[in-house]
């Protein structure tokens, strides 16, 4: 058990420190999700109600989409150079393989929330910086990056790649998205626990069938 | 086991022998990429302590049979074993005893030598890492480039780097898919040599080469493959340039090295 976390660990610094010195993906999913955030600001009247309207869609929106640029690049990294293929002939399970690109993508995630979160609260004048919200980014995190990885590893041996991912992914996120918006709009407008709570559970089911399906679908897809 | 007319350097140390241990076994392999079929009921037996060389016109399946052997491409139809290991249900153990050089390093660009060997060391859970590191660094002749990141360095030492890679985890069996290539001679004795470490180890070398000649004369047995299958498998001592080109088919196929 130990062994295989260290295993998990290994893949997930080698994207760290590949990250490190490319500065790819973390910058590709900040600037975009601050490019759609900021062009929001201008498009819609700020007014404090509407900005606890719009807002969570708005922020899970750009987190969505931005995300998407930077699974798709974490795959490509690995396809390019075809270490893809060198990880595939070690003796190191796919699972393993999977939990590793998983573990790198949320670090990768987060590290871009920890960036979007405070600009967009600026912006729109809201708080959106709560336990309950830092929660349901973990949680969104872990699924996004969980269902990104699978379909990443589909996308990588096609040839149109930039497309198939987001055709495959955000239908596929849609649930998590859901439950990300609608929770964070409990928050920020004051709501019950109980209203945030059914959101909550939407998002753990989410993320527990979809880490689970999505580990066994990477093991099919990288076979040639 | 090398034929003495052949002009090509003699590399293999000829008091190892092939143990009789089977190290690959292929039956009825078939791989097909859409509607064209590569691989058609093509066998196989490498035994522990062979240098296989394996020839063939171009697009006739060499690196798809290599990719099959080293667990990358699943065949469509056939039974691999290696060491005893069925493939596919026991390729992590397979896996353990093979090393592979195949057209692309496999490296990772941004990191330098010692962190990729490390990487890949630690995928394989290599005992005394760190001294493994640095053997393999200087056996290949990358002991000053080791700090160096691997897109900064010359396609000849990113094949060093990849062949360092390929031997960190000690394989019993290296398969070299035109590994020569782009290597200047320096870096040609070193993969000559880690044949020949190989060989006299009693490991077993599968291996594809432009160069018939050389291919030839650095193994103990040659393939030919034409049609999907193995036309020849014959000593290499038995075995002329010429027979090897004649079952190439279209000759317009043959480039100047020979495949």
């Amino acid at each position: 058990m130990l062994a295989s976390l260290g295993t998990v660990w290994t893949l997930a610094r080698k994207d760290l420190l590949l990250e490190l010195r490319s500065r790819d993906i973390v910058l590709a999913i900040v600037v975009f999700a601050l490019l759609v955030i900021t062009i929001f600001t201008f498009a819609i009247e700020l007014t404090p109600s509407r900005s606890r309207d719009v807002g969570p869609g708005v922020l899970w929106a750009a987190v969505a989409f931005a995300g998407v640029l930077g699974l798709n690049r974490s795959f490509a990294m690995e396809a390019e150079g075809s270490t893809l293929d060198g990880l595939m002939l070690t003796p190191v399970s796919r699972e393993l393989i999977f939990f590793g690109k998983v573990l790198g993508n949320f670090i990768f995630v987060i590290i871009a929330e920890i960036v979007i979160f405070p600009v967009f609260e600026a912006l729109f004048n809201i708080s959106v910086l709560q336990i309950e919200t830092i929660v349901i980014a973990l949680l969104a995190s872990i699924g996004f990056s969980a269902v990104g990885t699978a379909f990443a590893a589909v996308s990588v041996r096609v040839r149109s790649r930039e497309i198939m991912l987001p055709l495959l992914f955000l239908p596929t996120s849609v649930p998590l998205i859901m439950a990300a918006v609608e929770s964070t709009s409990v928050v920020v407008n004051g709501g019950s626990w109980a209203d945030f709570s059914d959101w909550l559970q939407l998002a753990i089911m989410f993320d527990v069938i979809f880490v689970i399906a999505s580990a066994v679908l990477f093991q099919y897809v990288l076979e040639e | 086991m090398i034929s003495p007319t052949h002009d090509a350097p003699e590399i293999l140390d000829p008091g190892a022998h092939p143990s009789g241990v089977i190290a690959i076994e292929a039956s009825r392999l078939e791989k097909s990429f859409g509607n064209a079929a590569v691989l058609r009921g093509l066998d196989m037996t490498v035994r522990d302590g062979e240098v296989v060389a394996i020839f063939g016109a171009n697009g006739v399946g060499k690196s798809t049979l290599l990719r099959v052997l080293a667990t990358l491409t699943r065949p469509d139809h056939g039974n691999i074993s290696i060491y005893g290991s069925d493939l596919p249900k026991q390729a992590e153990v397979a896996r353990l005893s093979i090393g592979a050089v195949l057209h692309s390093p496999m490296l990772y660009g941004d990191l330098t030598v010692k962190e990729n060997l490390t990487f890949f060391g630690k995928m394989f859970r290599v005992p005394g890492l760190t001294e493994r590191v640095d053997e393999m660094a200087a056996r290949m002749g990358l002991a000053r480039r080791l700090n160096q990141r691997v897109r900064e360095l010359s396609h000849g030492f990113q094949k060093r780097a990849a062949l360092a890679r390929a031997l960190m985890h000690r394989p019993r069996i290296l398969l070299l898919d035109e590994a020569e290539t782009g290597l200047d001679e320096p870096a040609r004795l070193i993969l000559d040599g880690v044949i020949a470490e190989h060989h006299g180890a009693g490991h077993a070398v599968v291996m594809t080469t432009h160069s018939i000649e050389r291919g030839i004369a650095g193994s103990d047995r040659v393939f030919v493959l034409s049609g999907g299958g193995v036309a020849l498998d014959r000593p290499s001592s038995q075995v002329t340039s010429s027979d090897v080109t004649d079952l190439y088919g279209d000759p317009s196929l043959i480039g100047p090295g020979g495949t």
